[in-house]
C-alpha cells in the first residue's frame, strides 16, 4: 500500500541557484498528485528530492524534511533504501538495451540479491500485469530485448520495473510526453489503476492529463509552490491569479 | 500572453452574444409597445427579431462547442463558455417571450380596448430593466451588479401574482372582458418569465466571475432540510 508524504520547508540548490524555496506540501497516500508549472519552475527538482536523486548531482544541496510514512528520508534512511521505497519513471523510457524484457523487469530485484527463479517469475508476471503489458509480451519475455518494444510498451515495461521492487511511492516525471495518444491513454489508465496500491506523484506539462488522472494538483512557479489544492478546484476555480493565468494561457 | 487566437475567439463569442442580447432586449420592448398601442406592424418587427435571435442562438452554440472541443478551456475561460451557452439559451427564451406577447396582440386585434386593473407597462419596465442590468453585469464582468438583479425578481413575481388575482376577478365579474383579461394574464406570465431569464443570466454571470453557483439557493436548502413542502423554483422551465 502507498504511504503519505509530508514535505516541510524543503529548499534545494544547484550550486548557487536556489531552485526550490520553502516548499510545504502534503502528498496524500494512495492518490495521484500532479505537479504542473512552466519549464524550469522546479517541479522535476521537487520529485527528485522525494527519492534523494537530487543529491546525485555534486553541486546540488537540499535542506528541510521529507517524511515518507514515518521516516524522514534525509535523516533516517540511506539513498538506496529510499529508492527501494520510491520508484521512478522518467520522461523517456530507459530500458537496458542488451537485456531481455524479463531481465529488464527483474533487474532491480537481482541487484538487491534476489535469485530465487520461481519468485522472480512471479514478480515479473505480477509487475507486467500491473503495468498492463503482460498479454502483449508474455510469449517473448526472454526472447525479445526490452529495446525491441514500441515506445509505449517500453514505458510500461519501465513502470513494471519500478513496481517489481514493491515500492510504496511511484514518481513519474512526464511519463507520457514522448508517447502517442493511444500509449498515453494506456499510461493514464494505468495510473488510475495503480493509485489504489501506490502513492503517485506525476509531473506533467499536459494539464488535461493532470485533470484526468490526479485528485490533487500543485502549481509551481519560479521555485515556489504557488497553489496546492484539489485538481477540481485548480482547474475550475483556482484561488491564486498566477495559477489561473498559467492554466488559461495568459501567463508568460 | 499566450493562446492569443483562443482569447480573440472568446472576445468574438462575447461580442456575438451581446448582439443577440441587444436583439432580445429590443424585441421585448417592441412587444410591449405593440401591446400598448395595438400596432400589428410592430408585431412583424418582433417576429423578424425572433428569427434573427434563433439564428444567432445556433451560431453561438456552435462557436462555443468548437471552442470546448478544440481549445480545452480551463478555469475562468471554461466558466465563461459555459455561462455563454446558458445565457444564449435564456436570451432565446426572452425572444420567445417577446414573440408570445406579440402573438397575444394579434389575437386582441379585433377586441375592444378594456381598462384592466393591471399595470403591464410598469411590469414590462421592471422585467426589461432586469434584463438590461444582467447584461450590463455580463459586459462588465461585475458579480455585484449581477447579484443586485436577483433581488429585483421578487417585485415582478409579486406583480404577476397580484395580476392573477385581479384579472381572475375581472373574468368572474365582468364576463364580457374575459378575453382581454385572459390575454393580459398571458402577457403578465410572459413578462414574469422574462424576469426569470434575467435572473438566470445574472446567476450565470456570478458563476463566470466568481466560480460560485448561486442557483436554487432557497429550494436546495429546503430540500436538504427535508421540507415536506415541494420547493418552488423561481425559474422558468
Amino acid at each position: 500500500m502507498g504511504v503519505g508524504i509530508e514535505v516541510t520547508n524543503l529548499n534545494a540548490w544547484y550550486g548557487t541557484n536556489h531552485t526550490l524555496q520553502d516548499i510545504n506540501l502534503p502528498v496524500p497516500a494512495n492518490h495521484a498528485t500532479a505537479l504542473i508549472g512552466p519549464s524550469g519552475c522546479g517541479k522535476s527538482t521537487f520529485v527528485r528530492c522525494l527519492n534523494r536523486m537530487h543529491e546525485t548531482n555534486p553541486v546540488a544541496r537540499v535542506t528541510g524534511s521529507v517524511r515518507i510514512g514515518d521516516q524522514d528520508i534525509y535523516a533516517d534512511a540511506s539513498p538506496v533504501e529510499v529508492r527501494r521505497r520510491v520508484g521512478m519513471v522518467f520522461q523517456r523510457p530507459n530500458p537496458f538495451p542488451t537485456m531481455s524484457i524479463y531481465d529488464n523487469v527483474c533487474s532491480g530485484l537481482k541487484l538487491n540479491g534476489f535469485r530465487n527463479r520461481k519468485m522472480l517469475d512471479e514478480v515479473v508476471e505480477r509487475s507486467l500485469r500491473q503495468s498492463a503489458l503482460w498479454d502483449e509480451v508474455k510469449d517473448d519475455l526472454k526472447k525479445k530485448s526490452g529495446a525491441s518494444l514500441s515506445g509505449g510498451q517500453q514505458q510500461r515495461m519501465c513502470i513494471a520495473r519500478a513496481l517489481a521492487v514493491d515500492p510504496e511511492v511511484l514518481l513519474m516525471d512526464e511519463p507520457a510526453s514522448a508517447l502517442d495518444p493511444v500509449s498515453t491513454s494506456k499510461i493514464e489508465d494505468l495510473i488510475f489503476e495503480l493509485k489504489s496500491q501506490y502513492t503517485i506523484v506525476i509531473v506533467t506539462h499536459n494539464m488535461q492529463q493532470a485533470a484526468r488522472v490526479a485528485e490533487k494538483t500543485g502549481f509551481f512557479l519560479n521555485g515556489r509552490l504557488v497553489e496546492f489544492d484539489s485538481t477540481h478546484k485548480i482547474f475550475t476555480n483556482p484561488s491564486d491569479k498566477r495559477t489561473e493565468d498559467y492554466i488559461t494561457g495568459r501567463f508568460g | 500572453m499566450t493562446r492569443i487566437r483562443f482569447h480573440r475567439s472568446l472576445d468574438d463569442l462575447k461580442e456575438k452574444l451581446l448582439v443577440m442580447a441587444g436583439l432580445a432586449e429590443q424585441a421585448i420592448q417592441r412587444a410591449i409597445e405593440a401591446y400598448r398601442v395595438r400596432d400589428l406592424s410592430i408585431c412583424d418587427l418582433v417576429s423578424r427579431s425572433e428569427m434573427a435571435i434563433n439564428r444567432l442562438e445556433r451560431e453561438i452554440d456552435q462557436a462555443a462547442l468548437d471552442l470546448l472541443a478544440m481549445e480545452q478551456p480551463m478555469a475562468i475561460d471554461l466558466r465563461f463558455i459555459l455561462a455563454v451557452i446558458k445565457i444564449n439559451a435564456d436570451l432565446e427564451r426572452v425572444g420567445d417571450g417577446a414573440k408570445s406577447i406579440s402573438d397575444r396582440v394579434r389575437t386582441m386585434d379585433n377586441m375592444a380596448i378594456a381598462d384592466l386593473p393591471v399595470d403591464i407597462p410598469r411590469m414590462a419596465s421592471l422585467a426589461s430593466n432586469m434584463v438590461r442590468k444582467a447584461l450590463q453585469a455580463f459586459i462588465e464582468a461585475d458579480a455585484e451588479m449581477a447579484q443586485s438583479v436577483l433581488s429585483l425578481d421578487d417585485a415582478v413575481d409579486s406583480m404577476n401574482r397580484a395580476a392573477h388575482v385581479s384579472l381572475a376577478n375581472v373574468m368572474a365579474t365582468q364576463c364580457h372582458l374575459a378575453p382581454q383579461a385572459l390575454n393580459a394574464l398571458m402577457v403578465c406570465r410572459s413578462l414574469e418569465r422574462v424576469a426569470d431569464h434575467a435572473t438566470n443570466i445574472a446567476e450565470d454571470v456570478i458563476f463566470w466571475v466568481k466560480g460560485a453557483d448561486v442557483r436554487h439557493k432557497g429550494s436546495v436548502d429546503a430540500d436538504v432540510a427535508g421540507s415536506l413542502e415541494a420547493p418552488v423554483s423561481r425559474h422558468a422551465n
